[in-house]
């Protein structure tokens, strides 16, 4: 590799060709401020915060942009760089909503760090926010255009990573806007509700619909038993709310912390993970022996639910029946676990914490009501809001001692683990299936073609003399690929495991702030060592699994099974 | 200078002589005989040719235009990609309608040449959609030159494919800018980004690709006519050949000329625009149009040179030369250019965006007489930081008149100063 020797601020270093000056920057120990610049899209070069003086340039380069060429003499902190910085953040403050105490993201704002760390503390332009109606049209993700600061980190996000492109610019000057085509409403427009916009926006523009109040009203309230589960994806992110490394296995603190809320039952949703294997693994099973719709798609991600709903709805028999593993624990909370405990449903307060902003909508669905007026999920907090909420109550989370999830749904297996990260239903899928149909015990438990951050990733099994081939897809733009070869009728696969957000659930729209593939592979790696961690690995060999089936569901796709864990997804095409 | 030779006639010596839909004037006038002597050279000495002349891009800029063939000859892809830019939008600016209404083959033997010279088969010129007129015009001259084997596959059977598209703006000032225009073209919405890589390089469908302003295509056969050493001797040591000047504003005569470059703006002004109307006195003269300096009347003996402009901080981008009398109230002029740009930007980069409306609230403070010196402090913050961090020209260059009022006018401003101030803090 062609190595470039740069002088930045009297220190000489040496980058590959190819580096820009922000980054070869970092390596001189210096952090330029920026706001448009994500390691993981294209450079914008729009907000023009990250400007620095290259000797014998006429104006301030941009240095996400600017590549280091031999011999260039770069200075990051002169007066005429401090001057230009300051005054474009003085500008971008002048038409933003500064009221900063009542801000979602106040102390977790790239703005406003960036603002103080320069030394703006106001604004000397007038402000001239016009104050638009907030968006609170979707029921997971909240716009706030008077927030906004048109970084286009979003845009990208949206039309690249998940090829959407439900946000764009709208209009031109001091008239630019993100926004959906014509200005519609979020709620109105075709989008998934993925979140992966609030996770890259450096701002308070887009962020989770909050829904923290209610779940406190609830604790508070003497008449509710308030039970939480807890998905796989959050004990491996919740601990850089606290600043912790990427990756750090916290699950022994999260379900203090819980307690410590006042929850009065804390719950795994890796416990519904492994029944959503005995039941999709038996209904792919059934769909291969009867000569059912294949490939079967997996049913539990609800961003991906919320995109072949809208946008290849005639692939919809393909999606398994099963309920998503946070719905499959809601069912079972009001319709089993209520009665088991001698309570009427209603009288059950049932929270999730998810990785995820669609969770929130698939929970507002009502197709999840099984009493048909009461949602089985009352709320979905997301990590980020966990993080808020310990926050709130004071808890110290790094001090916490650890503590086990409660009986009887806090029992789970590695495989309910993995379906945190991508290619991980799959995995814990063909673990079940194989021993299932071959009546054998796998020798070595890890599926790794199925693992890592490749965007569409195949296998083939042999089970008992069939070879049975499978695909795992991760962010939509990738699933876009996957259902053209549908129906191109070019897809040979049984099983195709599908997630909506890049990485799968450890890189959800509710994840701690970031978007970048180093953290979903640090999150990653946390997953698998967790699952190698654990004493079972296989969803088939959880005994509380067994019990349930002994005690209630009797047989897998058996009646009750039907009533309380499957259902079916309808055409919203808009 | 008598008004003879001060009229040096090469792009605009057959206004008026011919007609511009007749494919047969242009050639009967020694039209389209250059390029065929110009197909039988190699493209290395056309552009060594181009070099020797000294052309420099008459789009406001002045890039060598020999150094940009050459740029586009030697880099790597292909197709490569020819553009004139005719969306001429800058206020004051009417060299590019009027060379299109009235000559449009001259630029397509240029383009063609170019296109030749560099291994180019592909080419547009791309116009501002309000002329309608040049739209039509060069549409039919397209035509023709089609019909006549200039244009299209193998050309005068040399084995040399070229043709052009016609490409018409949406009526944005900023698709003016290089990158815009490619992406306009491209089917984009009009946005500048930032550079390198350039157009030369990497530009239209990330191709190798030169944009050239209309008029430096036009300068190209006069060029391979008298050849690159005479060519040269037109003008000045670092601005060589003749310029197209739109002359407006409180003159005679406003109009269209071409002088040699070396001119001075007073004689432009007084001997062929015949001076101010009754003999009032100049207050400032604004070059190159809305983006552009203005100096005040003690500067008109300036002359249209590179070097002298840039030893006084000034340029005369493309040529418009606007004359404001001692009647006009610089701040309005102000208010109305920074009007302007507002409407102009595309909105992509904080400077220009955020940076034009807070110039307007300054500016109008100043104008309503309620500014303080901190108003002067901040226009001048917001000038400095527009002109060194915006992302393409338009932000770079919206702050200028501004700038060089409050240097050649600075009591325009400080007469403005709310009183009251000496006793704030």
């Amino acid at each position: 590799m062609n190595m470039i020797n740069v002088k930045i601020n009297n220190r000489q270093v040496s980058v590959p060709e190819g580096t820009s000056i922000l980054n070869a920057a970092k390596k001189t120990g210096v952090t330029i401020p920026n706001l448009c610049y994500h390691p993981d899209q294209e450079v914008k070069a729009n907000c023009r915060v990250c400007v620095v003086e290259v000797e014998g340039a006429r104006t301030l380069q941009a240095s996400c942009a600017t590549e280091c060429k031999e011999g260039m003499i770069i200075r990051t902190n002169t007066n005429r760089v401090r001057n230009a910085r300051k005054t474009v953040i003085e500008l971008l403050l002048a038409n933003h909503d500064m009221n900063c105490t009542a801000c979602k993201k106040n102390n977790n704002c790239s703005l406003q760090e960036i603002a103080a760390n320069i030394g703006v503390r106001e604004s000397r332009f007038t402000n001239v926010v016009r104050n638009q109606e907030i968006d609170t049209s979707s029921p997971a993700i909240e716009r706030n255009q008077n927030k906004c600061i048109k970084c286009g980190r979003c845009i990208q996000m949206c039309a690249e990573v998940q090829g959407l492109s439900i946000l764009d610019y709208i209009g031109r000057s001091d008239d630019v806007e993100v926004k959906p085509a014509y200005g519609w409403y979020l709620g109105d427009v075709a989008c998934v509700a993925c979140g992966q916009c609030s996770v890259v926006c450096p701002v308070a523009a887009i962020t989770e619909k909050e829904d923290i109040e209610e779940v406190w009203e609830a604790i508070n309230n003497p008449a509710k038993t308030v039970i939480v589960q807890t998905a796989p994806a959050v004990r491996v992110s919740l601990g850089e709310e606290f600043g912790m490394e990427p990756g750090e296995i916290v699950t022994g603190k999260m379900v203090a912390s819980l307690r410590t809320l006042g929850f009065d039952s804390v719950f795994d949703t890796d416990f519904t993970a492994d029944l959503t294997i005995i039941e999709e693994g038996h209904e792919l099973l059934q769909r291969i022996k009867e000569g059912g719709t294949l490939p079967m798609l997996t049913s539990c991600s609800p961003g991906w639910i919320n995109f072949i709903e809208q946008y290849y709805p005639e692939l919809l028999p393909h999606l398994s029946t099963c309920k998503s593993p946070q719905q499959m624990f809601g069912a079972l909370a009001k319709g089993y676990y209520a009665g088991k405990i001698g309570k009427k449903p209603e009288d059950i307060f049932s929270v999730s914490i998810m990785p995820c902003t669609a969770k929130k909508f698939e929970a507002d669905r009502d197709e999840m009501k099984v009493d048909g007026k009461n949602a089985d999920v009352d709320v979905v907090l997301t990590t980020r809001e966990l993080g808020k909420m310990l926050k709130q109550a004071g808890v110290d989370f790094n001090k916490l001692e650890e503590e086990d999830y409660d009986a009887p749904f806090g029992l789970s297996t590695g495989a309910g683990v993995i379906f945190g990260a991508t290619g991980g239903v799959m995995e814990a899928a063909l673990r079940t299936v194989y021993e299932v149909v071959t009546g054998e015990t796998l020798e070595s438990l890890d599926f790794n073609m199925v693992r890592g951050l490749e965007g569409i990733k195949e296998a083939e099994v042999d089970l008992a003399g069939t070879i049975v081939k499978v695909a795992v897809a991760h962010s939509l733009s990738n699933a876009r690929k996957v259902m053209e070869l549908i129906k191109s009728g070019k897809a040979e696969y049984a099983f195709i495991e599908i997630m909506c957000c890049p990485g799968g659930c450890i890189g959800g729209g509710g994840q701690p702030l970031g978007g970048t593939d180093e953290l979903r592979l640090k999150r990653i790696d946390a997953i698998y060592r967790a699952d190698k961690g654990l004493p079972l690995r296989k969803s088939h060999e959880n005994p509380a699994v067994k019990q349930l089936y002994d005690e209630f569901l009797e047989k897998p796709l058996g009646e009750k099974s039907h009533h309380l864990l499957h259902t079916h997804y309808k055409n919203r095409k808009k | 200078m008598s008004n003879d030779t001060l009229s040096k006639k090469l792009l605009t010596s057959r206004f008026g002589k011919i007609k511009a839909d007749s494919i047969d004037d242009y050639v009967s006038t020694g039209g389209y005989s250059v390029f065929k002597k110009a197909l039988s050279m190699s493209g290395d000495d056309i552009i060594s040719e181009i070099k020797t002349s000294g052309l420099k891009g008459r789009g406001g800029a002045g890039f060598p235009t020999g150094l940009k063939m050459d740029s586009v000859k030697q880099a790597e892809g292909t197709p490569k990609y020819i553009i004139c830019n005719a969306d001429e939008g800058e206020p004051g600016n009417f060299k590019d309608r009027l060379l299109m209404e009235n000559d449009p083959h001259q630029i397509i033997e240029g383009m063609i040449i170019s296109a030749f010279a560099t291994g180019t088969n592909h080419g547009y010129i791309f116009i501002r959609g309000e002329y309608i007129k040049s739209i039509r015009t060069i549409e039919i001259a397209l035509e023709q030159a089609r019909v006549k084997g200039y244009l299209g596959d193998n050309i005068l059977d040399t084995g040399f494919d070229f043709d052009i598209v016609v490409h018409t703006g949406g009526g944005s000032y900023v698709c003016g800018e290089e990158f815009a225009l490619l992406v306009s073209i491209e089917g984009k919405s009009g946005r500048a980004t930032y550079k390198p890589p350039f157009p030369t390089t990497c530009g239209l469908y990330n191709k190798p690709t030169q944009i050239n302003n209309v008029e430096t295509f036009c300068n190209i056969p006069h060029i391979m006519d008298m050849g690159g050493e005479e060519f040269s001797k037109i003008g000045t040591d670092s601005s060589k050949g003749t310029k197209l000047v739109c002359l407006s504003g409180n003159v005679v005569k406003p109009g269209l000329y071409e002088v040699p470059l070396g001119t001075t703006i007073r004689s432009i002004i007084d001997d062929l625009g015949g001076g101010v109307p009754n003999n009032r006195e100049i207050k400032m003269v604004q070059l190159g149009g809305a983006s552009g300096p203005v100096i005040p009347k003690s500067m008109l003996d300036l002359k249209l040179c590179v070097k002298e402009m840039n030893g006084n901080d000034l340029s005369f981008g493309s040529g418009a030369i606007i004359v404001m009398d001692e009647r006009i109230r610089v701040l309005d002029i102000l208010k109305r250019i920074i009007e302007f740009f507002r409407h102009e930007s595309c909105g992509k980069c904080t400077p220009c965006r955020e940076g034009l409306t807070q110039m307007l609230i300054l500016l109008n403070r100043f104008i309503e007489g309620t500014a303080t010196k901190q108003d002067l402090a901040l226009l001048d913050v917001l000038i400095e930081t527009m002109g060194q961090a915006s992302i393409c020209g338009l932000g770079q260059a919206a702050p200028t008149a501004i700038k060089k009022v409050l240097k050649y006018f600075p009591e325009e401003f400080e007469g403005r100063i709310h009183s009251m101030d000496s006793v704030t803090v």
